[in-house]
């Protein structure tokens, strides 16, 4: 199968602090994998190497078999970023204009939307089921629909990667579930390819195809059925603390 | 006023500048007010006034120093400041908004020492630091029309990235953006139109034209092509009410169209506070 993401022995610090250690990790196409692990375990910071918004001192990073380096089909990824949660809510811009501002790495400089850009942002809308709100500010909505009009945002220019990062960070418990319902179908029904940050174990399991446990290291990569049969002593060993799995209604 | 208005270079002189300014200012303004980057207009209107002070200085000690303009001065200042703000943001990574109390402090220590050489405050000056109907010349109305031009094809043309730059900035850069390009362009616009609003409104109240309208405008927008329409009406209806009020009251423009947009600032928020209930 072929690799969508490839990460060669990529290490990264933050002044004098080992972030990220001697990550080797690859993405099939086609597959939903969950990366996990606590907090300051290095998951945003990997993402942000992926990304280009950081490099890292040591170590290579091959999206679509290109290095990132050379990489220039940015349009191809979509990002939903944890900031997503923190944005200026007092921003006078609508849900159609934010989740238009997702063609813009795909459009190029000086470049207009076009009709059928137009009709794009409506389908990716109407995806997220974010329609009746299309011309409301997007300060006025609730956490779980500004999240919505992130992914559709994120999913407007038919990215075959997408990326997210704890995207349900301060959404709605109630909204959770039917926002894994949603990268579940992005997934199996669109073959989009996905890589979803999380420190959630229990609620995603259900949903991904292949797990990965990040602490500055990569403890484990593998698919879920591998994942269920690890035992509560290697994921506490891990998470560095003694650790219990429960079951919840939405995982 | 109409009559004047065909009658004497000078009235024309000053409505068309106030027009275009009134239209470019709250323009990038809207940018400037999402991005909370609200004073850099402040301190880089401080350093503007460090360059008309310069000129101002050079005109009085050498007989060739009148033949330096003080508006094209104050632009190399200003734009010299947008820039000196970039890189200290670079070298305060952590503390970017450190960048804009240098810069004002700097323009300000700058500006009083080139006042005090040329023997203090003159009637030139003065027309700059509150603004003058009289004081544009048709020069001036050439120069910010090629401002007005650079300033509205930029936005015209670079209006997605500013946009997304503006609400997401990291999201921009990993949509492959050129982020850094996008807003070093964007300041020296930013630097070009308030050493171009200073001789209508002057240089201690340019910024207000800038921000003013576009908070009255953000209260009550749906979006943000209607905040950026709003903010250009606001501008322009201070703007030329401003200058008619001026004419006849014989007031400082500057201070006139500020208070107006005041005015319509505070409509706005009463008018919001009404329609909600």
């Amino acid at each position: 199968m072929d690799d969508i993401l490839r990460i060669e022995d990529v290490s990264f610090r933050y002044d004098d602090e080992d972030v990220l250690q001697h990550i080797h990790f690859h993405i099939p196409k086609g597959a939903f994998v969950g990366l996990v692990g606590p907090n300051g375990s290095g998951k945003s910071t990997l993402l942000k190497c992926i990304l280009r918004l950081l490099k890292p001192q040591t170590g290579r990073i091959f999206l679509f078999g290109t290095p990132i380096e050379q990489f220039k089909d940015w349009h191809k990824i979509g990002f939903v970023s944890q900031k997503a949660n923190s944005f200026n809510t007092g921003f006078p811009a609508t849900v159609y204009e934010v989740v238009a501002s997702g063609l813009a790495g795909k459009l190029g400089l000086f470049r207009r939307l076009k009709k059928s850009d137009e009709k794009a942002v409506y389908e990716a809308i109407d995806a997220v089921g974010m329609s009746p709100f299309i011309h409301r500010n997007i300060g006025e909505l609730s956490g779980g629909q500004q999240q919505r009009v992130f992914i559709a945002r994120a999913i407007v220019s038919q990215p075959e990667f997408l990326i997210l990062d704890e995207p349900t960070v301060g959404v709605d418990v109630h909204h959770v579930q039917s926002f894994y319902d949603m990268l579940e179908r992005l997934n199996k029904q669109h073959h989009m390819t996905l890589l979803l940050v999380t420190h959630d174990i229990g609620t995603i399991t259900e949903k991904v195809t292949h797990v990965a446990c990040l602490n500055k290291h990569l403890h484990f990569h593998g698919s879920v059925q591998q994942f269920a049969q690890l035992k509560t002593e290697d994921l506490a060993s891990f998470y560095g603390h003694h650790l219990h799995l429960l079951a919840h209604d939405h995982a | 006023m109409l009559e004047a208005l065909f009658q004497y270079e000078f009235l024309q002189n000053a409505f068309i500048v106030g027009i275009l300014i009134g239209l470019i200012a709250p323009l990038l303004g809207v940018f400037i007010v999402v991005r909370r980057l609200s004073l850099i207009a402040d301190a880089l209107s401080h350093v503007t006034l460090a360059g008309i002070a310069a000129s101002l200085l050079v005109q009085k000690t050498f007989v060739m120093g009148a033949t330096f303009n003080p508006i094209y001065v104050g632009m190399a200042f200003s734009v010299a400041g947008s820039l000196f703000i970039e890189k200290l943001r670079t070298v305060y990574k952590h503390y970017q908004e450190l960048a804009i109390p240098i810069i004002l402090s700097g323009g300000i220590g700058l500006s009083v020492i080139f006042i005090s050489l040329a023997d203090g405050f003159n009637t030139d000056l003065f027309s700059y630091l509150f603004g003058s109907v009289s004081a544009v010349s048709r020069t001036d109305v050439w120069t910010i029309s090629i401002i007005f031009f650079i300033v509205f094809a930029v936005i015209f043309l670079l209006y997605k990235e500013w946009f997304i730059l503006s609400f997401d900035e990291e999201y921009a850069q990993a949509s492959g953006v050129k982020v850094r390009a996008l807003h070093f362009v964007f300041i020296v616009l930013v630097a070009l139109v308030i050493a171009a609003s200073m001789r209508i409104v002057g240089i201690l109240l340019v910024s207000s034209l800038m921000t003013l309208p576009v908070a009255a405008s953000i209260r009550i927008a749906r979006g943000f092509k209607q905040a950026l329409w709003l903010s250009v009406l606001f501008g322009e209806l201070a703007v030329i009410v401003g200058l008619f009020l001026s004419y006849y009251l014989n007031l400082a423009p500057g201070g006139t169209i500020v208070l107006l947009a005041v005015c319509i600032l505070i409509g706005a928020i009463v008018w919001r506070k009404w329609k909600r209930g």
